[in-house]
């Protein structure tokens, strides 16, 4: 081959390659089609369509929440920045056309046109049976249900057809709300029972791979790892009728590409992105962002108090008057936080959750708390966080390390591996962590009960316990149920204090959820669960 | 032939047997704990401990490993619990993706490299030769997730030549029905045009991305075999008796140069099969590089022995092919188990 052949060929088969991938023509049923579609790109995507599977994502919930019905679910209001958002107090019947609230029971009047994907109808029998597969299964459903003291099938029962009432074992204040979650979904029971076995009677094989609901979409494809499609229940009668047609969710790993994606104006919405790139892209104007707090959550600095050094107070105090809050805002959180930090001095205590504590970056009162403390000279302890969030907590605990080296505590930084983070939490050895715990039911007791109660919950990963901080927990939990506002508002605020005084965690913030859309997309609603709502989504 | 075929796979049985446990063990040794994972972030002592029960992870290791071995013998390879469904099944779906792109991307590399290593092998020092050092060079020392990302960055973001880097297909196209796993034919098998160009425009890009990564070790073991050869007693003989250069190159040396190439390429495919998870990342590509490091960064063992096991047939076979060709290209390799 002569020099000059091969350079033609070469551009010849460079001109060839090109070819295709010049812009396809855009017909006009592919136009229609995009205007009535919502293109979602997410890093993740679900591993089972049903929440009550065993080890269902993240992102499955979101599945589970549109393509099923609950009972009820929560009225909107408008929350920060003009985004509607759950109102925690005010229900409303999904599956329900009404329901009454009596003293130790609830009774559900079903609507009577509600019906199941396959066209079966909703009936009582339906809901007695999803409910009591929710307290059954075992796992993450159960757990969720007990929190409303939601644990026993005899709790549920079937008065007729379209009329079931749901006992309660005991006064919850959490027990309605708990109803309105993604766990208790109604399922099509006699669709789900045909297709069951023996070795798996409440048919979770056959729901982890298709929807069988009643919800406002259902899901035609599923690829695991790669997309999920979804297309409009005509029939849908728990709410008014969505404007979207047809959702597809792609999974896209990278972020940078999920960020051009939207930028070129092909995917509708985004979320997990870096912060940085969410508050480029706002600075920048060309997309929506919405960024709202969790509610109910916090990330925090966490202290093991059952092994010296931190079983000392004085020596919590001091980190906490060591932490660089302010450049953790604005260096790792680009601003997109609501701090926790630095109330000032007279402010006094809420009846709210979570809110500032009054610790600021202050090394001189840090060192003099570690000299009375006794740890004049410092010591030598880990930090750990999970890696799967290395993206903010890496460059948190990097911060935290220089600051703490000021006041003597030499800290090694102990990355662990997303899979195994949850083992070693369940350990309560980690001297020194970063976490997140946001809550799905948003009530400071709620948060209390599982952070900082003597019995010791997963979420209690200080290991703290006080009788003192039991008791006040107990008894905002006892006021909340018998309705006695005085006890509940000083309970609230004795816990509050106390976990400040006593600080085996420190606040650091409270974390936004964003999410990046198209400026023609409309109707985002933040929900407890900080996944995607589409019922009331638009494209114009 | 074939009985030399039948050793050789025979030769093969123990190496898979070896593979079969040691990935078993190691997938036991990893860190992490797949019930808690699994549990939830919610989940009590109680919960966690269901779920290991459910997964049959409770049971001692040696119950666990016939368990495991009795179902590959039956041909299930257990399911994957970050994605839900049986490994064997996603195998099957995703290794048609990885193979067609990084076959395509093969083809790319060797259509470059090769002429290339020629041309510098038989002008050495020339601007060819310098030409082909410094784009090997650079080709291989760019990371593929950097160069994917640039291509995606000026192909896609600046110049919107290239179509959204979201997989095999555009998202308003189905996939055509699997024949063979590979868009490109399925797509001409069921006479859809706009899907096959469709799946041709989105496999340019991670194409260009394997073939700049491949092509150093390609055009450079080109370069050096036929330089050798070259400079062999036989080609000093062929180019005496007055053969046209391009007879002497193409017909006496090329083909004698072959072996090692063929060698590397082998080396090289096996080798971005299972490497190119980072552009399987970057072009959000179903492939069987992401689905494997997928499931290892949850601790999830199906998937992890599935793969290891499948890439070790794999290269069992690729190496039997190889061998194979060695003795059609040249007839003096004598053909041993």
């Amino acid at each position: 081959m002569k020099r000059r052949d091969f350079l033609k060929s070469v551009s010849g088969l460079a001109a060839g390659a090109a070819l295709p991938a010049m812009p396809s023509v855009i017909s006009s049923a592919y136009a229609d089609a995009r205007s009535e579609t919502l293109l979602i790109v997410s890093e993740g995507g679900p591993n089972n369509l049903d929440i009550h599977g065993v080890g269902t994502n993240v992102p499955g919930y979101e599945v589970s929440w549109n393509c099923y019905d609950r009972l009820i679910s929560h009225e909107m209001k408008t929350g920060p920045g003009g985004v509607p958002y759950y109102d925690r107090d005010k229900f409303k019947g999904e599956l329900a056309e009404d329901f009454k609230i009596d003293d130790m029971s609830v009774t559900f009047k079903l609507k009577k046109n509600a019906k199941f994907h396959d066209g079966a109808p909703v009936t009582a029998k339906d809901v007695k049976w999803s409910l009591d597969r929710a307290v059954s299964v075992g796992g993450f459903p159960t757990f969720q249900m007990s929190a409303g003291s939601l644990t026993k099938p005899e709790q549920f029962v079937v008065i007729d057809d379209y009329t079931v009432r749901v006992d309660f074992l005991k006064k919850d204040k959490l027990t309605i709300p708990d109803l309105a979650v993604i766990v208790p979904c109604i399922i099509n029971s006699e669709l789900v029972k045909k297709n069951a076995s023996e070795k798996d009677p409440w048919g979770l094989e056959f729901t982890k791979q298709q929807t069988a609901g009643s919800g406002a979409y259902k899901v035609t494809k599923w690829t695991a790892g790669t997309e999920v499609v979804m297309e409009r229940n005509e029939d849908w009668v728990g709410g008014p009728l969505p404007k979207i047609k047809r959702v597809i969710w792609r999974m896209v790993p990278q972020a940078g590409n999920r960020r051009a994606l939207l930028e070129r104006g092909d995917a509708d919405i985004s979320y997990e992105l870096p912060f940085k790139d969410f508050q480029e892209m706002k600075a920048s104007g060309k997309l929506n962002v919405v960024s709202l707090p969790f509610s109910n959550g916090i990330q925090y600095i966490g202290m093991n108090v059952t092994k010296p050094p931190f079983d000392n107070p004085k020596v919590r105090q001091a980190v906490a008057y060591a932490i660089p809050y302010q450049k953790i805002m604005d260096a790792v959180m680009f601003g997109l936080a609501n701090p926790m930090f630095g109330a000032p001095k007279d402010k006094p205590t809420e009846v709210a959750w979570p809110q500032p504590h009054k610790y600021n970056t202050d090394m001189e009162k840090a060192k003099a708390l570690m000299a009375e403390a006794g740890y004049a000279n410092g010591f030598e302890t880990t930090i750990s966080f999970d890696l799967n969030f290395a993206g903010v907590n890496e460059p948190l605990c990097v911060l935290v390390q220089e600051s703490l080296a000021q006041i003597g505590i030499k800290t090694t930084i102990n990355k662990v591996p997303g899979a195994n983070w949850r083992t070693e939490l369940n350990k309560k050895e980690m001297p020194l962590f970063t976490n997140v715990f946001s809550g799905w039911l948003d009530y400071p007791e709620y948060f209390f009960y599982w952070c900082y109660h003597g019995n010791n919950s997963v979420f209690n990963t200080m290991s703290y316990k006080s009788a003192e901080m039991d008791k006040l927990i107990d008894g905002a939990r006892a006021a909340a149920a018998t309705g006695d506002t005085a006890t509940y508002d000083t309970d609230v605020k004795g816990f509050v204090d106390l976990a400040y005084s006593d600080i085996p965690r420190i606040p650091l913030y409270q974390p936004f959820v964003n999410v990046a859309m198209q400026k023609n997309i409309s109707g985002y609603q933040y929900w407890f669960h900080r996944r995607l709502d589409y019922r009331a989504m638009a494209k114009v | 032939m074939l009985t030399m075929i039948g050793k050789r796979l025979m030769f093969a049985i123990p190496s898979l047997i070896g593979v079969v446990i040691v990935t078993f063990l190691l997938t036991r040794a990893l860190p992490g704990d797949p019930a808690a994972y699994f549990a939830g972030p919610a989940a009590t002592k109680e919960a966690v401990e269901q779920i290991r029960k459910k997964l049959g992870l409770d049971k001692p290791l040696i119950e666990q490993f016939f368990r495991y071995t009795n179902d590959l013998a039956h041909g299930d390879f257990g399911n994957s619990l970050t994605t839900g469904q049986p490994v064997a099944a996603e195998i099957r779906n995703r290794l048609p993706a990885s193979a067609e792109l990084t076959l395509l991307g093969l083809i790319v590399s060797v259509v470059i490299a090769i002429p290339l290593g020629v041309l510098a092998a038989t002008r050495p020092g020339s601007w060819v030769d310098h030409l082909c050092r410094v784009t090997t060079t650079a080709g291989v020392s760019l990371p593929v997730f950097f160069t994917g990302l640039v291509l995606v960055y000026v192909f896609y973001f600046r110049l919107g030549w290239s179509p959204a880097p979201l997989g095999r297909l555009d998202v308003f196209y189905s996939a055509p029905p699997a024949v063979t796993g590979f868009y490109l034919i399925d797509t001409l098998i069921a006479r859809d045009f706009e899907a096959f160009r469709s799946a041709c425009s989105q496999l340019i890009l991670p194409a260009t991305t394997l073939a700049i990564f491949s092509l150093a070790p390609i055009a450079r073991m080109t370069r050096a075999s036929m330089l050798a050869v070259l400079s062999s007693e036989f080609v000093r003989t062929a180019r005496a008796s007055g053969l046209s250069p391009a007879t002497v190159i193409v017909t006496y040396a090329f083909r004698n140069a072959m072996l090692p190439v063929i060698t590397t390429l082998s080396m090289v495919f096996s080798f971005l099969l299972g490497a190119n998870v980072l552009v399987e990342k970057v072009f959000a590509w179903p492939g069987i590089g992401s689905y494997a490091v997928e499931a290892l960064i949850s601790s999830d063992f199906a998937p992890v022995q599935g793969f290891v096991l499948t890439m070790a047939v794999m290269y069992v076979l690729l190496n039997l092919v190889i061998d194979i060709l060695y003795g059609v290209i040249d007839p003096r390799v004598r053909l041993e188990g």
